[in-house]
């Protein structure tokens, strides 16, 4: 069963939401997931963007009362 | 009460000089005791690398005796924690000390780790420590022109640190008359030039202005140190004459042999400042996992913080106020003017236009470092 490791970045101005992500991420396993919470809702575009550029798996993206949860697989 | 702090950088400096004048009376009645481990006798003013790198500050004004800038209420030893045995409230040390605490602080800090790329250590400049600086500096002096790459990893120590590199090697390469030599290329992870929107906004204009090139979501995969190629995670590729790196970080060793949390960082309320669980432990500068720059700054308001509140739970029996993430920090702009960026948990930053003057102040607060290492600035 993967880890689902919670990345909370709500409210982070610098190193942002991506930023945190790509940092998280180099510590997590292959087959972990991962859920980053973010409060800015270029999040929305950007990480998605930039999860399949990398090729990770996007898992989820959606808004719950002003929070951004999106999931990912890492894959490599 | 024995409150105990766990390293002796900049955090567990100001956080101890704070604590050792609040609590100056319960000290010297005997009804607190005060003490720091850390791994070095020295301190070192860490953001001094970046302008020895370009020859404009020398390794002995980086350092200070750490006993020289601490209060005398705090019993400060050269012993480095081998073990975090916090069920039992203890450390165990090096030494082979044990140090019991009722309050315990971990300031350890962070690391550059360029090994954790493949080939970057081999390939690339960087200023992160004394003697990597130090490389850098004859590199650069040897340079003649081509193409300077700036690399940066994720993540880094001092947020503005690949901004300021890349506008003071303009600078310095101008001042050498090679400028028309030298193709500046710079990378960054995200889909910016800086993680801070503001500045990112203020900031491309100013490369496209100088004459640097730039290129986003670029994180670095591998370097081909013989080949000269910098590969990237997202597919990219860019050949380079000279790579300057920004490596990424992790914790300090102890932290992860410990299992104190992923990558070295454990887990940390943003506001109360303790250790998730840990109700008597508080984590404070680049150990955290908050998501908040690791910058000398960001330690500096949190140190203030808690000395707040721990003298608060000493004199009154809980703390006084929650921390609200406040960080300044400079961003040298070249050779001869900057500006700076201000924020916290709920604002954003408002870059101002560089100036000349606040330049200087940096300047000044070079050398005004070791008055804010003891608590009085």
């Amino acid at each position: 069963m993967a880890e689902r490791i919670v990345v909370d970045a709500r409210g982070s101005f610098c190193p942002g939401p991506l930023m945190e992500l790509i940092a998280r991420l180099k510590f997590a396993s292959v087959g972990d997931e991962v859920e980053v919470l973010s409060t800015d809702k270029g999040s929305a575009a950007d990480i998605p963007e930039w999860v399949k550029k990398v090729g990770h798996e996007l898992l989820e993206a959606r808004e719950d009362a002003g929070v951004w949860h999106i999931a990912l697989k890492k894959l490599k | 009460m024995r409150i105990l702090i766990v390293g002796g950088g900049m955090g567990g400096t100001i956080l101890g000089n704070n604590l050792a004048r609040r609590l100056a009376p319960e000290i010297r009645a005997g009804k607190v005791k005060l003490g720091m481990l850390s791994a070095s006798d020295k301190h070192m003013y860490q953001p001094g690398l970046l302008y020895m790198a370009l020859g404009r500050m020398t390794p002995d004004e980086l350092y200070r005796d750490q006993a020289s800038l601490l209060e005398p209420g705090i019993d400060f030893q050269v012993d480095p924690v081998e073990a975090f045995e916090l069920d039992k409230n203890q450390v165990k040390t090096k030494g082979g000390k044990t140090h019991a605490y009722d309050i315990l602080v971990i300031a350890t800090g962070s690391r550059p780790v360029p090994e954790m790329i493949p080939g970057l250590a081999e390939g690339a400049e960087t200023f992160y420590t004394e003697q990597t600086a130090l490389k850098m500096f004859k590199r650069l002096q040897s340079f003649q022109g081509g193409k300077v790459v700036v690399a940066v990893g994720v993540p880094h120590k001092c947020p503005m640190a690949p901004l300021e590199i890349t506008f003071m090697l303009h600078d310095y390469f101008k001042d050498r008359g090679i400028r028309d030599k030298v193709q500046l290329h710079y990378t960054y992870p995200i889909g910016r030039v800086h993680s801070l929107e503001p500045v990112a906004k203020w900031a491309q204009p100013e490369f496209d202005r100088l004459g640097i090139t730039y290129e986003t979501l670029f994180n670095v995969k591998e370097v081909d140190a013989k080949g000269q190629v910098l590969k990237s995670e997202e597919g990219g590729a860019v050949k380079y004459d000279l790579l300057v790196s920004i490596p990424a970080h992790k914790g300090m060793e102890v932290i992860e042999k410990n299992k104190l949390g992923a990558g070295g960082f454990i887990p940390t309320d943003k506001t109360k400042l303790t250790m998730e669980g840990r109700p008597n432990v508080y984590v404070i500068g680049d150990t955290t996992n908050i998501p908040i720059s690791k910058a000398g700054s960001t330690v500096h308001y949190q140190a203030e913080t808690l000395g707040e509140n721990i003298a608060a739970i000493v004199k009154l029996g809980a703390p006084v106020r929650e921390h609200d993430g406040k960080v300044f920090c400079f961003i040298e702009t070249g050779k001869d003017r900057a500006t700076y960026a201000m924020f916290n948990y709920t604002t954003p930053p408002d870059p101002k236009p560089p100036t000349k003057a606040v330049h200087w102040f940096k300047m000044a607060y070079n050398k005004l470092y070791w008055t804010s290492a003891r608590g009085l600035l």
